[in-house]
């Protein structure tokens, strides 16, 4: 299900995005609901927001984790919004690398194992590939570490080189830098994007920072982008 | 890295969990094969176990009783039984060998029986196999007091040739009841793996005319063990009619295997309670596999969550969970072979003590191929509940919060 790099139409597609969730007095309250959106193939695109408007949802939305009310997401042309879930996990542990604020790195595992862990549900591990991803993101010798042992910055380059690991064809990034500190959020952030303009990939983050949005030249306002962000849904 | 790769990172993460869950599976195991072998050896050697001989010849009562007396050297005599019967039945055409047992002392709780020499010269207490003497023993002259050891009896006393004791009246040690006449130990038998291996064997006559012994024990025996003639195929139920049915006066307990076997068939019942007790013990132990992974799960919420989102699918974090509760369960299964070598070594010996019937820890059993296959799945059992909640697990929620 590796989508195939194509010339002429955009990475990402999206169209009609709808997505509501329960309330807890039995309502529903949709989070998303966006007409339409985009995004080239290699591009790098900052959404600015704030908490709470829907921008992770978002991301999860695109990344398969959740499924959509309503709506269209076609990447590469594909519509991955039509697929089950099962085929949604398979389509995102080949074609998508994800970066979390709070890293979400396995404690259990070693820089190398949680980078191989982001490859095994893909196309297969590549242990020659995992080690150089380490090495560019400057943890080669930080490669049988457990996160416990690494500072906040050196967790999170652990987190891009596994979003890396399958070579995806488009990063989400959610508010990557929000846990570090200001001179190791702009350490990290260059190496996000020189990370996925290195491998190809497209880059999508998030982020409230306007240190970091303001690095980008591609930057669009999410809650202009997202119509029905809090909007008592009709149900 | 595979599923397997996973399954042993996370009992890795979790091994202290691990460690006390697999043990309590270890104990359950043990104890599961220890009572399955103790039952199943146990009821094969003592109903395998008859000295050689097919029958015994007692006083009139319990068959069950005649036979432990006579052959385990357990329990006490149902009655004696008069010289002249003795010669009648080893004279009888359908016997072969006939050999008469005394009984009654004991040296500090260790049977004394007494008995002719063609026990240990020319009977064969299995197929094939003589008792025979260590290097520097002789069989005792049936004229002088001087006995011969058992292997174990001998062991466990530390006695050795040249070594003299006293014996002691009764079948139960009481020390104010020590016989004047003094036995020379003479030889010590190698060990047959048999009851024989507890006794102390004097001569007959010695027993008989021990001081303070009854006037009439010098004519009667306790028992007489009978070799059947192997040439007449009817000889025991000429003489079990003879005995039991035509006579009123003597018991002819034959053949020993069975009256064995309806002992175990008596207590049967507890057999079953054993079996049944080892069971639960293993539920139990399933049961531990579940609470331990189950209770991890709030924990390890965010770790499958971290899965999924790397393209884990549910049915991956299914088996997951549910390879490591049967991993849990076989290591647990590998475990219970060192608790089983324990116990195993403890009930065996303490059986060799009390009856003199050895069995053999070692020994293969089919229950030591079926055992860890039960516990592995088992295991895999307990572990589809917390694997059903990890199926369930919300990705987005816990992921991260959402902005």
């Amino acid at each position: 299900m590796t989508v195939p790099a194509s010339s002429g139409q955009p990475l990402l597609k999206i169209s009609g995005l709808q997505k509501s969730f329960a309330t807890p007095d039995g309502g529903q309250r949709r989070i998303v609901d966006i007409p339409e959106f985009s995004l080239a193939a290699g591009a790098q695109r900052a959404l600015a927001g704030e908490s709470g408007s829907g921008k992770t949802t978002f991301l999860n939305l695109i990344a398969g984790i959740l499924r959509a009310d309503r709506g269209i997401i076609r990447l590469n042309g594909e519509e991955v919004s039509g697929y089950t879930e099962s085929q949604r996990d398979r389509f995102r542990a080949r074609n998508i690398g994800y970066i979390f604020q709070t890293f979400n790195l396995l404690q259990g595992y070693s820089c190398l194992e949680n980078v191989l862990l982001g490859m095994s549900f893909g196309c297969g591990t590549d242990r020659a590939f995992a080690r150089s991803l380490l090495v560019r993101v400057g943890l080669g010798d930080r490669l049988h570490h457990r996160p416990g042992q690494l500072s906040a910055g050196q967790q999170q380059r652990v987190a891009v080189a596994r979003a890396l690991a399958n070579r995806p064809r488009l990063v989400l990034a959610d508010e990557p830098t929000g846990n570090l500190d200001r001179k190791n959020s702009r350490v990290a952030l260059d190496l996000i994007r020189e990370a996925c303009h290195e491998n190809g990939a497209a880059l999508l983050l998030v982020s409230h920072d306007e240190e970091v949005l303001g690095t980008f030249e591609d930057r669009q306002d999410f809650h202009q982008l997202n119509q029905g962000g809090g909007k008592e849904a009709a149900v | 890295m595979n599923i397997g790769g996973i399954v042993r990172r996370s009992l890795r993460q979790h091994a202290l969990s691990t460690a006390v869950t697999a043990l309590s599976v270890a104990l359950a195991g043990g104890l599961l094969l220890t009572v399955w072998v103790v039952r199943e050896q146990s009821q094969a050697a003592f109903t395998g176990v008859n000295a050689g001989f097919d029958a015994v010849l007692g006083a009139r009562g319990s068959k069950l009783q005649l036979v432990l007396n006579s052959v385990f050297h357990l329990e006490a005599s149902p009655g004696n039984v008069e010289w002249r019967d003795f010669e009648e039945i080893r004279d009888n055409p359908n016997v072969e060998l006939a050999v008469p047992l005394a009984v009654g002392d004991n040296y500090h709780g260790w049977r004394i029986v007494g008995t002719l020499p063609n026990l240990f010269t020319s009977h064969e207490y299995a197929p094939g196999r003589r008792f025979e003497m260590e290097a520097g023993g002789r069989c005792f002259d049936p004229l002088r007091r001087e006995a011969v050891l058992g292997s174990f009896a001998a062991e466990k006393l530390k006695l050795k040739v040249g070594d003299t004791f006293h014996p002691f009246h009764g079948l139960i040690f009481d020390e104010h009841q020590q016989h004047a006449e003094t036995y020379v130990v003479v030889g010590l038998l190698k060990p047959s793996n048999t009851p024989a291996d507890r006794v102390f064997w004097i001569p007959l006559e010695g027993l008989q005319r021990m001081s303070g012994h009854a006037a009439n024990a010098a004519t009667e025996v306790s028992a007489v063990l009978v070799k059947l003639n192997a040439d007449s195929p009817m000889a025991g139920f000429q003489l079990d009619n003879l005995y039991n049915k035509q006579g009123t006066r003597l018991t002819f307990a034959w053949p020993i295997g069975r009256v064995i076997a309806e002992l175990f068939g008596k207590i049967s019942w507890f057999d079953r309670v054993l079996t049944l007790v080892a069971w639960l013990v293993a539920l139990v132990a399933t049961g531990s596999i579940l609470a331990s992974i189950y209770n991890s799960m709030n924990e390890r919420r965010r770790e499958l969550a971290i899965l999924r989102a790397l393209g884990a699918r549910r049915t991956t974090v299914f088996a997951v969970i549910v390879l490591e509760a049967a991993a849990i369960a076989g290591l647990g299964a590998v475990l219970s072979f060192g608790v089983y070598a324990v116990l195993m070594s403890t009930v065996a010996e303490i059986i060799r003590a009390q009856t003199g019937v050895v069995l053999e820890p070692f020994a293969f059993n089919a229950v030591m191929l079926w055992e860890p296959a039960v516990f592995i799945v088992l295991g895999a059992l307990a572990g589809v509940v917390p694997a059903v909640k990890a199926y369930r697990t919300d990705v987005a929620q816990n992921l991260t919060p959402h902005s």
